[in-house]
């Protein structure tokens, strides 16, 4: 059948005038620059690649060295199940079939798509009713119409100047958050892992603590800096302690030394708040995550981080395909391993490093949005990646907003509030749902 | 093993068996996780004999040996037997009981990530603590058994919510990681509502410490290690084959389920005794079998090995707790996190170092 598949594509080159490209040694157009789109194929039996990814997948297969190349195969006998092996050899029954099945793939990817959209809705929904809800509940025209013309009346006020900055700034962090958990899992291919594993929680924490310790600052909108430059400090130490001499970071060690930093900072952290009640006493809100008190002014520091970390990290879909590929066989594919990771560890450090500067550690998102995300669309980064981000803010946006509302006199913190919210939706999810393992 | 091998193992970064000279190697790795072993037990006793001699009331060491015979000064006997030997007896055993099941969980979950937090059984016992303290106002004896209460209930809950026609291991760690999310929100919650006082009392025991621990706690956690540490002991045969994976130690004969749940049971056991003494001195379940593998050089995770090293690391974060800011005590467990954290800093820092990684 393979043999017959490899003929059709032929066929089909020569017919399009286009070069028959057997120049690589594996001898199939994937393993020349489109390697990524096997990343995925090999978890969820649902073949999602394209056009020429299909074929090449069954071919290559079989010349991949190792355990992959076992995995790799499953798409292939999933093809020749459906369409029986006695006419496998006819050309023009394997072209038929390739045809079928390349619609298969724009039908997935149609609906994934939907999927998205549907998920921006919500989005959308939780952003207004998030402006709407509050001490004084304002009416969603109300909200709608300040939007589109302010007319300097005072619930217009309380939106532009409360609840706008507050709201945009919790898409911003859910986004961040959820997109730099999803990349830390799919750069330690652990999990377990999250956002905090890179020191980040840890060393902006420690930050925190300096600068009320020894500079007396107490407002959310001072500490700032610190924490970005602790989380920022922190995840440089941990990758550079991650890697291995000569070649770069390594899942299990990058976890260790992550682990090891974050302890240490932890004991300094321990050691400041028991003598001192008043750090204490700071900290302890600090660390539960908030997004109360932040006005537009700590988002007008965080933003330009944010929006290049989550640029990045919504470009790294496909290198991030192979990767999960493991490192041997996306070498042999061409990728750049190195290139990826540092790109990979960039985006996380200006993500966690901002959305933690602005928030406080929140770190329930990081870790179990991309478990719901890979769920719903399998493990192929390219929408692991965008679901994660919608998903994360629409979490915390909903935290938030419900935080406001149960409690009769002050509030929830969002921090409590997305794990409690968030946390039996996820059980419920992972006994429902086979995961995709990473 | 002078020269290392060339590729470690993917997952739990451990060098694979050599295919050659095996009869060789195989000894001279026996010889070297004896002569690891024999140093960290040589260490944990000189270690455990400082402890015994600096204080504020400094005393040496003949007084001390004279001291545990019953004899010598009277001040000399006092703190020697009421004061340092059960406080020092705590913390190895506490170090004992932390390292064999940080062990097995990494063992089990076959993740150095792996521990007691990701059953949830840290996030019960330290929420049913707090809320002992803060809601309660419970005693240090409630507050230890409400911790153990908390701990083994939320392991159970856990395992429950994580079973459909058998547990499969990793939806019982993404369980986990939920519920211990859901127990560590209230605790934070019932922290921010606190009244100061209060909380900084919860905080403390959150933190760990080997502060003024008496025979009574020594016996009740020797009782738990010494009933459930041979049995944990005794399953690490089955555990080293389960590191290969479920299905090939199915093929070897070992009763995967089984296995599975015990080590589960006595690993928390294990872990609820020392939680129960000294609150939930954080790390060492992580670092001790590591630390240890990576010295000893095993292949699997040495269950024994982490045990020792885990008696090592609190015994020595007991003692610079302190005299480090002498007269003032820092707990045990911020100690343990700086001193265990940059050890195992180090330890990568010189892998990285010398290329072997």
């Amino acid at each position: 059948m393979e043999a017959s598949v490899r003929r059709v594509r032929r066929a089909r080159q020569a017919a399009s005038g286009r070069p028959v490209r057997n120049g690589s040694h594996l001898g199939c157009p994937a393993f020349s620059g489109k390697g990524h789109r096997l990343a995925f194929t090999k978890f969820d039996g649902v073949d999602l690649s394209e056009d020429s990814g299909v074929p090449a997948t069954s071919a290559c297969a079989r010349d991949a060295p190792g355990r992959d190349a076992v995995s790799l195969e499953q798409p292939s006998t999933v093809v020749s199940g459906i369409d029986g092996a006695d006419d496998a050899e006819d050309p023009a029954v394997a072209e038929s079939m390739l045809d079928r099945r390349t619609r298969a793939h724009a039908r997935v990817h149609a609906l994934r798509g939907a999927g998205l959209l549907a998920a921006l809705g919500v989005l959308v929904l939780c952003i207004l009713l998030s402006i709407a809800v509050g001490a004084k509940s304002i009416p969603l025209p109300t909200v709608w119409d300040a939007l589109w013309n302010f007319d300097g009346s005072y619930d217009h006020s309380v939106i532009f100047e409360l609840r706008l900055p507050r709201t945009v700034l919790g898409v911003f962090v859910g986004a961040a958050l959820g997109l730099a958990g999803a990349l830390m899992q799919a750069l330690t291919r652990n999990p377990l892992a999250e956002p905090g594993i890179f020191g980040v929680n840890s060393g902006a924490a420690a930050a925190v603590v300096v600068a009320i310790f020894v500079f007396g600052l107490t407002s959310p909108g001072a500490y700032v800096w610190f924490a970005f430059a602790g989380a920022g400090i922190a995840a440089v130490v941990v990758y550079a302690l991650g890697s291995r001499g000569r070649s770069g970071a390594t899942p299990v060690r990058l976890a260790l030394a992550g682990a090891a930093l974050a302890a240490v900072l932890q004991g300094f952290v321990y050691s400041v708040i028991v003598f001192n009640e008043f750090v204490f006493d700071q900290i302890r809100f600090w660390q539960v995550g908030s997004l109360a008190g932040r006005d537009l002014d700590v988002f007008l520091k965080v933003w330009p981080f944010l929006a290049v970390g989550i640029v990045i990290a919504l470009l790294l879909g496909p290198a991030l395909n192979t990767i999960a590929l493991g490192e041997d066989l996306a070498a042999a594919l061409g990728a750049r391993i190195n290139h990826t990771r540092v790109l990979t560890a960039l985006a996380i450090v200006l993500l966690c490093g901002s959305a933690t500067a602005a928030a406080g550690p929140i770190w329930f998102v990081g870790l179990t949005i991309p478990h719901v995300a890979r769920a719903i669309v399998g493990p192929d980064q390219r929408w692991v990646l965008p679901y994660s981000a919608v998903l994360a803010a629409v979490l915390l946006t909903g935290a938030d907003t419900l935080g406001r509302i149960v409690v009769a006199n002050g509030e929830l913190e969002v921090g409590i509030v997305t794990a409690l919210v968030g946390a039996p939706l996820f059980i419920a999810l992972v006994r429902r749902t086979r995961m995709a393992q990473l | 093993m002078t020269t290392a091998p060339p590729r470690p193992h993917p997952w739990t970064g451990s060098a694979p068996p050599p295919a050659r000279g095996a009869r060789l190697a195989f000894s001279a790795r026996r010889l070297r996780i004896a002569a690891v072993y024999g140093t960290l037990l040589a260490a944990t006793t000189a270690v455990f004999a400082v402890s015994l001699m600096v204080g504020d009331y400094a005393i040496a060491l003949p007084d001390v040996l004279l001291a545990l015979t019953g004899e010598g000064k009277r001040l000399d006997v006092f703190f020697v037997q009421g004061v340092r030997l059960p406080r020092a007896w705590t913390a190895v055993l506490v170090g004992v009981a932390l390292g064999i099941a940080g062990g097995v969980f990494q063992s089990l979950s076959r993740n150095p990530l792996g521990s007691p937090d990701i059953i949830g059984f840290t996030g019960g016992a330290s929420t049913a603590a707090v809320a002992t303290i803060l809601v309660f106002g419970g005693t240090m004896t409630q507050v230890s058994i409400g911790a153990v209460i908390g701990g083994i209930a939320t392991a159970g809950l856990v395992y429950l919510l994580a079973l459909k026609k058998g547990v499969q291991g990793y939806r019982l760690i993404l369980v986990g990681i939920g519920i211990n999310a859901l127990l560590l929100a209230v605790r934070d919650y019932l922290m921010t509502r606190a009244d100061l006082t209060e909380a900084v009392a919860a905080q403390v025991w959150m933190i760990g410490s080997l502060h003024g621990r008496g025979w009574g706690e020594v016996i009740a956690v020797a009782i738990g290690v010494g009933v459930l540490g041979p049995a944990v002991l005794a399953l690490g045969q089955r555990l080293r084959l389960m590191e290969m994976g479920d299905d090939t130690a199915h093929a070897l004969g070992v009763p995967v389920q089984t296995t599975q749940v015990t080590a589960l049971i006595l690993a928390s056991a294990l872990t609820g005794a020392a939680i129960a003494v000294s609150g939930p001195i954080g790390f060492i379940a992580l670092a001790a079998p590591q630390l240890a593998r990576r010295l000893a050089r095993t292949t699997g995770t040495p269950i024994f090995g982490a045990g020792l090293m885990g008696a090592l690391l609190l015994v020595t974060a007991d003692l610079v707790g302190q005299r480090a800011l002498a007269p003032a005590q820092l707990p045990v467990g911020a100690v343990t996190a700086v001193i265990g954290g940059s050890y195992l800093i180090w330890l990568l820092y010189r892998e990285w170092r010398t290329g072997r990684a």
